[in-house]
């Protein structure tokens, strides 16, 4: 790399950092004002989970921070473009939007692709997922303020609860929907603990996972999820089980683990629940590839896929100084994968066949 | 540990299929093949070449890649793409310029070779390169392949401007350095031929 490229380089980290910084601020910012209008001057917020609100602002500016870093690579941002430029097509939005409604059902709610590729990742994946979800949903507008309860003033029998300041129910607190309320958290984790127990046995007999998998990237996040639930739990057993017996020690043990999961969140495995939505826009992409226009390989003159990709491909490629162009003035990404191959074996033979004419051969 | 490098030949290969069932039993990737088996020109030759994945320093699947999902192990093997992150967009499979990854349509995500990573991590020969008859596909040491062959292994490839370092090798004849390549034109494609219902050579190209 010269020392031009090197400048560029230098200019281009520079910059990427300087946005990415910019859009994690912004998302920190944001986050607070909702924390602070959300909880109505932070008249219902609770002092007692200002560790959690701390450790969920770094959690957003990590999170903008890293998605703005990964939407600046070359592939990602012309993907980016691209998806939303399809979607939003007028003419196509009605019908786009009827879509997507039917791939979040498949993909999210009942993660379809996962279970194609295995039923025990699918159960594991299955229960992790919608177990996290169920927590978050709980103990994120909790930390902010945003939900409360509160007894009625004129009985101590009656919960209220409170979105935003205005009550929106209330129930008995002798009655199944108080111990589905108040057990909602211990219901999550023993989801979540199904699910890190299955995907631990498949970790432990999958002789494929196994040479492949990485403490760090998929044990980790496993032994995080664990902690937080077995010490929530633990919360739950003090309490009812042991007339609160080591009540503050275990609360502050489950903060630590919680706090720590939130730091971690955007670098790690889970960075992939912000990340995988992208699915969405390429579901997009590929069907306006198909009904388009498409690219005929300059080797076999058979279509192999669509053209509106291979144009983006060439653009990604010169983005990233990747040069395919070749010395008869044609490019590379025009010829298939098919033919590629083909090539690697002719142009070898070609090598031993030059050292024949010339006499050399064996 | 001895180190071990992977050499394909494609002059070698003698179409006989071992390294496609072997590769199926490969535990990262189970009951599915990796590898490609490619007939050449099938009307006019029994010529086959297997193409496994050349793990390149700096993949341009990995590059191409938007959602970051393809990663190199520590000991230059290029994985299949992470299934957590691969939104199964093809870019890889249209950027390789040895044309390997292949998209799984059933699970919408690419997977191609690991060079048979819960076996070479451990020292185990990757399955291929163990059935192979002919030599096609071996994995042994640079002296071994140097004290054996007539040709010399080489891995710098030239794609146009493109320069592609490969941690597999290719055997090419001696006093080459790296591979030059340009587009070998076919002399009759199937889609130029007149569609002929009995004609058993397209029907195994295709």
């Amino acid at each position: 790399m010269n020392n031009i490229d090197k400048r560029e380089l230098a200019r281009a980290i520079g910059s990427d950092t300087a946005r990415a910084t910019t859009w994690g601020l912004l998302a920190t910012v944001a986050l607070i004002g909702g924390i602070f209008i959300g909880s109505r001057g932070l008249r219902d917020f609770d002092p007692a989970l200002v560790s959690y609100a701390g450790a969920t602002l770094f959690a957003a500016f990590g999170l903008a921070y890293r998605f703005s870093m990964w939407l600046r690579r070359p592939p990602t941002r012309l993907y980016w473009y691209r998806g939303w430029q399809i979607f939003t097509t007028p003419g196509r939005l009605g019908k786009n939007v009827a879509h997507l409604f039917q791939i979040f059902i498949s993909n999210f709610v009942f993660q379809r692709f996962i279970e194609r590729r295995s039923h025990m990742r699918w159960t594991a994946h299955w229960f992790l997922a919608w177990g996290c979800l169920l927590a978050g949903a709980i103990t994120f507008p909790l930390s902010f303020g945003w939900i409360h309860f509160e007894t009625e003033r004129t009985s101590q029998e009656i919960y209220r609860a409170f979105l935003f300041g205005i009550p929106v129910g209330q129930f008995p607190i002798h009655s199944i929907m108080a111990e589905l309320a108040f057990n909602a958290l211990d219901i999550a984790a023993v989801m979540v603990l199904i699910g890190v127990f299955t995907a631990l046995w498949r970790r432990g007999r999958d002789h494929g996972a196994m040479a492949v998998q990485q403490f760090a990237d998929d044990l980790m996040p496993l032994i995080l999820l664990f902690a937080i639930c077995v010490t929530g739990l633990f919360l739950t057993a003090s309490t009812h089980l042991m007339h609160g017996l080591h009540y503050t020690f275990l609360s502050q043990l489950h903060a630590i683990t919680v706090i720590v999961t939130l730091v971690y969140l955007p670098f790690g495995k889970f960075f992939h629940i912000f990340q995988r939505p992208a699915q969405l826009g390429v579901d997009f992409y590929k069907q306006a590839g198909k009904e388009g226009e498409q690219a005929v390989c300059i080797r076999c003159g058979t279509e192999y896929a669509s053209r509106m990709q291979m144009d983006d491909l060439k653009q990604v490629q010169a983005a990233l100084h990747i040069h395919y162009q070749l010395v008869n003035g044609s490019h590379y990404q025009d010829v298939c994968p098919k033919c590629r191959r083909k090539n690697l074996a002719l142009t070898q033979d070609n090598m031993w066949k030059a050292l024949q004419v010339k006499g050399e051969g064996f | 540990m001895i180190k071990e490098d992977f050499f394909i030949d494609y002059s070698r290969c003698i179409g006989c299929e071992a390294c496609v069932q072997a590769c199926g039993e490969c535990d990262t990737h189970r009951g599915v093949s990796m590898i490609h088996l490619e007939t050449i020109e099938r009307r006019d030759s029994v010529q086959t070449a297997p193409q496994i994945c050349m793990h390149c320093e700096d993949p341009i699947c990995a590059q191409v890649c938007p959602a970051d999902a393809i990663k190199k192990t520590p000991d230059g093997v290029v994985q299949s793409s992470l299934k957590p992150r691969c939104i199964g967009c093809s870019n890889c499979v249209m950027s390789c310029p040895f044309g390997v990854p292949k998209y799984q349509i059933d699970i919408d995500q690419m997977m191609k070779c690991d060079m048979c990573y819960d076996r070479t991590s451990v020292g185990k020969k990757p399955m291929c390169a163990t059935v192979c008859p002919s030599g096609a596909l071996t994995f042994t040491t640079m002296q071994e392949i140097q004290r054996t062959r007539q040709g010399v292994p080489v891995n710098e490839w030239k794609f146009g401007a493109e320069v592609v370092h490969t941690k597999v090798y290719v055997m090419v004849p001696p006093e080459v350095t790296h591979v030059d390549i340009g587009l070998i034109q076919i002399q009759t494609t199937a889609a130029a031929l007149p569609s002929d219902p009995y004609d058993v050579a397209l029907m195994l190209e295709n």
